[in-house]
C-alpha cells in the first residue's frame, strides 16, 4: 500500500530534521537539493552509511550517507577533536546523527503514520556495496551540500504486514557489488 | 556536597558530549560514571552513590524506560533524579517517562544550554 505521505512531504520532513540536527549538534550549514526516488543505494567511493529501521502500522528504513571525509568532519565538529580517518568513534557519531534525523522524522511523520518504534542504528563503512529493501521498495532521497561534500538522507515507507499480532519490519539487505 | 552523575547511552559520542556539558556546569560535580545500557547502569548504581542519572531510551539489553522502572522500584534509589535524553520525542513516550518518574526529558538533537537548564531545574526541585 502506498505511503500516506507524498514524496514531497517526506522530503520536507527530511530537510527540516537534517538541518536542525546539523545546526544544533554540529554548527554546520546544510543546503538541500531537489528530492528524487531511487530503487537502491550503491556506493563505490568508500562512503559511510547508517541505517535505522522503524516499525508500527507502517514500517520502513531511514539512512544517511556521506563520504569518509565528511564523516570525519562531522565527528570533529561534534566531539571537538581531530579525526583524520574513519574509526569507531566516527562510525558511532554517524550512527547517532542518523538516529537523530530519522528518529525525529518518524515522530514528525506520526500524524500520518501513527506511532512507530525505532531500531538501533547500523553503520556500514567500506567500498562497493549496495543496500536495498528486501521487498524492492524505493527510497525518497534528499541530497545536501555540506562544505562542498555530498550528504544524503533516504527514507522508504510501506504498510506493515501483520504477523501474529505484531507488525513485521522491513528488511534491508546490504551486499557487496561486483568489483570486476 | 559533590554530586556523582551517571550517564547512560549506547553511543560513546553522546556520552562524551554530555561529559563536556557537565564539566561546563556550575554544579559541584563529583565523579561522572558512564554505562552503555540499562543493565550496566544498574550494576553501577549498586556500587556507587549516584545523585543524578542522564539516560537515553533506545538502548540494547535494557532500554531507558526499563532502567527508570528498576530505579523507581528500589527505595534507596527512588529519590535519584532521572533525566531522559533521547530521540524519542513522541507525546506517548514523554508521558510514559514522566508517569514512570522521570524528572526531565530532553529531545536529541540538544544544545548544551538545554541540558544545563534541565539539570538545574531538576536539582532545584529535588532540593525543595
Amino acid at each position: 500500500m502506498e505511503s500516506p505521505l507524498t514524496t514531497q512531504e517526506i522530503a520536507e520532513l527530511i530537510r527540516a530534521n537534517a538541518e536542525r540536527t546539523f545546526s544544533t549538534m554540529l554548527g554546520l550549514p546544510l543546503s538541500s537539493g531537489p528530492e528524487r526516488t531511487e530503487p537502491a543505494m550503491a556506493t563505490n567511493d568508500g562512503g559511510v552509511i547508517a541505517l535505522v529501521g522503524f516499525a508500527g502500522e507502517w514500517s520502513g528504513s531511514g539512512a544517511i550517507r556521506c563520504s569518509s571525509n565528511l564523516a570525519c568532519t562531522i565527528s570533529s565538529q561534534m566531539l571537538m577533536a581531530d579525526y583524520p580517518s574513519v574509526n569507531d568513534e566516527v562510525l558511532d557519531v554517524i550512527g547517532e546523527i542518523a538516529n537523530m534525523i530519522i528518529g525525529n522524522f518518524k515522530d514528525d511523520a506520526a500524524y500520518k503514520l501513527g506511532p512507530l518504534g525505532l531500531s538501533i542504528p547500523t553503520v556500514i563503512y567500506g567500498r562497493n556495496f549496495q543496500a536495498r529493501n528486501a521487498n524492492g521498495l524505493s527510497w525518497t532521497v534528499v541530497p545536501f551540500d555540506c562544505q562542498g561534500e555530498l550528504f544524503e538522507v533516504k527514507i522508504s515507507i510501506v504498510r506493515s504486514r501483520p504477523m501474529r499480532g505484531v507488525f513485521q519490519p522491513v528488511d534491508v539487505t546490504v551486499e557487496a557489488l561486483d568489483r570486476t | 556536597m559533590a554530586l556523582d552523575v551517571l550517564i547512560v547511552d549506547d553511543s560513546a559520542a553522546i556520552r562524551k558530549i554530555l561529559l563536556r556539558v557537565l564539566a561546563q556546569t556550575e554544579l559541584a560535580m563529583g565523579e561522572v560514571h558512564e554505562a552503555s545500557d540499562g543493565v550496566e547502569a544498574l550494576k553501577m548504581l549498586e556500587t556507587r552513590a549516584v545523585g543524578l542519572v542522564l539516560s537515553d531510551i533506545n538502548m540494547p539489553n535494557m532500554d531507558g524506560l526499563q532502567l527508570l522502572i528498576s530505579i523507581r522500584a528500589r527505595p534507596e534509589w527512588s529519590g535519584i533524579p532521572v533525566i531522559m535524553i533521547t530521540t524519542e520525542g513522541s507525546q506517548e513516550k514523554v508521558m510514559q517517562a514522566v508517569q514512570m518518574g522521570a524528572q526531565g526529558y530532553v529531545r536529541k538533537p540538544f544544545t548544551a544550554e538545554q541540558i544545563k537548564d534541565k539539570i538545574s531545574s531538576c536539582l532545584v526541585v529535588e532540593a525543595k
